[in-house]
């Protein structure tokens, strides 16, 4: 069981992005552009597949990661946003051609980077298992072998002769992620798609791949921000940056380090100009508490400093606390209210005895009118809160995502 | 078990039929996704492929036929036009279809790995049942107009197969083109009404001027067309018409299978 499955040797991937249009200065200069444009665009959009020289415009989505995968081993890859992850992924199942490096892979590959692949909304659900199957690479005859199992997992039997463009999000979801459980290759590789779909689904869905990988002893490439399920699921992990191999090694090793290194605990965050856009400019988030630490027991405010450029419109602020397993612990809407331009700050307070001891993720929403986003960052802080003074002598680990302080009556 | 070998590739590569064949289901279900979608939620369905055709002939019956006085080799014009829209119409209905398949489908083909060409194929195999429901149209207006074909009709699979070749050669290039520049697809309505005059339509191939001939006849829907409707009339096969674009079919179709494996790389990162 021991064999190499899988074979990464300094593999590189560069792509192109768009250089910024050359401004112009006055009327005539821009007709002049205009009139150019077309031999512009056409080297512009010619180069995109090509490089010829190192330039600005060249980004390196991965650079120089090796790495080799053992038969039955579940990998989780873990990275922030843009570190290359998808890319990685995507050269794995043979999406893209990488652009230097080589990897070997023994087995048949089912990459699964999104569900219900291949779904037309005029099909049925049945005919589109069929459509689906078929372009991860099953056989007709493997989907009419399994399709009983298929349609029983997904739940939708009810619906299966029902075009599919009357399904809800959902029950398309299940319907997909039922038909890619079936696939049977060696190699099953997986982005993130359990983060659709509800709890009880994902649960089943969970269930499924450790299944697939232990009983039938496959191999198992997962990609994701959920690091409950990384730790759940994967025997090894990698960590990506910017392109770089960070670190490779057992999950709780290589987590550990994911979470400390990447998820830094701070108080405050000053923002750069780079988040400034046409209707606010945010200066600085902060948690405002009497002392350095806060504890289980102590009240904070969370604050938001910005600047409003914008006139005539209701701004509210959306804050949403989550655990480091991505379970949301609440969404707290601040009153939409109409601002005068400059200088505002937005205040919410958290009482004590809510938010139990450990590291929290905290998403911030500013919101136009109450409809159209102006700042969405979704990891912009990562708070800790620690434990306080506890009123029994017990100090074990306290579970639960929140920590209340709840009135017992006790009868005798 | 098979061993997979990922690396950059580099120039021209012959097409992998081994794979185009694992993936022929693929092909099945994506060829009669395009024929249900195409007629999901009309009321007439299929029925569209019987009138559109028909509704052609008659605008060109009255407007080159009647109107124009377009000379059609001693035939009832109808039967002249349709004998030479039913080909015609396949061939530029599969032009925009595939030249459009793979933009269409780019979800697709960001997000799961198999051999492209299966896009521009089943564009151009669901656009055959059109092709088949149109023929039959033909049978009832031959029946009309009590016209027994020849012998000659052995050569159908032929021109048949020139047909295809052409529009799939065509329809390779248009969509590996269409992927990178969008301008295919707006290019491609005016060229197909510009190669409808390049093509004996709605007029007869006596009307080109001797000089022009040859390279009247390197279009490929010339041979098709003049080769149609003599073995439908029974007449002698117009041979001179139709070697000179059965050469620029085949070449056009190998040229296409390389180009689109030259370009097939770079898909998933432009679409």
């Amino acid at each position: 069981m021991s064999n190499t499955i899988i074979k990464v040797e300094n593999l590189s991937k560069r792509y192109r992005i768009g250089l910024q249009e050359k401004k112009a200065d006055t009327f005539a200069q821009q007709l002049w552009n205009n009139f150019k444009a077309p031999i512009e665009n056409f080297k512009r959009i010619k180069s995109l597949g090509k490089f010829e020289d190192e330039s600005e415009s060249i980004h390196w989505a991965l650079k120089d990661v090796s790495f080799e995968v053992k038969q039955g081993e579940v990998l989780g890859i873990i990275g922030k946003n843009g570190a290359g992850k998808s890319t990685l992924l995507k050269i794995l199942s043979k999406i893209t051609e990488p652009t230097s490096g080589r990897i070997e892979l023994n087995g048949r590959v089912a990459a699964l980077l999104e569900v219900g692949t291949g779904f037309h909304p005029e099909l049925t659900g049945r005919e589109n298992i069929y459509m689906n199957g078929t372009i991860l690479g099953m056989t007709k005859k493997e989907i009419d072998r399994k399709l009983d199992e298929i349609i029983d997992f997904s739940g939708v039997e009810k619906y299966v002769d029902t075009p599919v463009k009357f399904y809800s999000s959902g029950m398309r979801v299940r319907l997909g992620f039922s038909v890619a459980a079936h696939l049977e290759p060696e190699i099953l590789i997986i982005d993130e798609v359990l983060a659709v779909g509800d709890y009880e689904f994902q649960q089943k869905c969970l269930g499924k791949m450790e299944d697939v990988s232990q009983k039938d002893g496959r191999t198992v490439l997962f990609v994701s921000h959920n690091m409950s399920a990384v730790k759940k699921l994967c025997t090894n992990a990698l960590i990506l940056k910017n392109g770089l191999l960070n670190e490779n090694g057992i999950t709780n090793h290589v987590v550990k380090k994911y979470l400390n290194e990447y998820r830094k605990t701070t108080r405050e965050i000053i923002f750069s100009d780079a988040y400034m856009n046409d209707f606010i400019q945010p200066l600085k988030l902060f948690l405002e508490s009497e002392e350095d630490i806060i504890t289980v027991n102590d009240p904070f405010n969370i604050c938001f400093e910005f600047v409003n450029i914008c006139s005539d419109s209701m701004i509210n602020l959306s804050l949403v606390i989550s655990t480091q397993d991505d379970i949301v612990v609440f969404n707290s809407i601040s009153n939409s209210v109409l601002l005068s331009e400059g200088k505002a700050k937005f205040k919410c307070q958290v009482p004590s005895n809510l938010l139990n001891n450990q590291i929290y993720t905290l998403r911030l929403l500013v919101v136009k009118d109450l409809r159209t986003p102006l700042l969405d960052i979704s990891e912009v802080m990562n708070f800790e809160i620690v434990d306080g003074q506890r009123n029994i002598d017990w100090f074990g680990e306290w579970l639960g995502i929140i920590r209340p302080n709840l009135e017992w009556k006790i009868f005798n | 078990m098979n061993k997979i070998i990922i690396e950059p590739s580099k120039g021209w590569k012959v097409v992998d039929v081994g794979e185009l064949w694992r993936y022929k289901d693929l092909l099945y279900f994506l060829t009669v996704r395009g024929i249900k979608a195409r007629y999901a939620q009309s009321v007439l369905g299929v029925g569209w492929a019987i009138i559109q055709p028909l509704f052609t002939t008659l605008v060109f019956t009255v407007v080159f036929g009647g109107l124009a006085k377009v000379d059609s080799d001693g035939m009832p014009y109808i039967l002249f036009s349709y004998l030479a829209l039913w080909p015609w119409n396949y061939f530029s209905g599969t032009l925009s279809e595939s030249a459009n398949s793979l933009v269409a489908n780019a979800g697709m083909i960001t997000k799961v790995y198999f051999p492209r060409l299966i896009l521009p194929l089943a564009a151009i195999f669901s656009k055959l049942l059109d092709f088949i429901i149109s023929f039959i149209v033909l049978l009832g207006l031959l029946i009309y107009f009590k016209v027994m074909p020849g012998w000659n009709l052995a050569f159908l699979p032929l021109l048949l197969v020139q047909l295809l070749m052409a529009s799939l050669g065509i329809g390779m290039i248009l969509s590996a083109m269409a992927v990178q520049y969008r301008d295919v697809k707006y290019a491609l309505t005016f060229l197909v009404q510009l190669l409808l005059y390049l093509a004996p339509v709605v007029y007869s191939t006596t009307a080109v001027p001797e000089h022009w001939q040859f390279v009247y006849s390197l279009n490929p829907m010339v041979g098709v067309i003049e080769g149609i409707r003599a073995m439908f009339l029974d007449r002698p096969m117009p041979w001179e018409w139709i070697w000179p674009g059965a050469i620029v079919a085949v070449t056009v179709f190998v040229f296409g299978l390389f180009y689109f494996r030259r370009m097939e790389k770079v898909f998933a990162d432009v679409a």
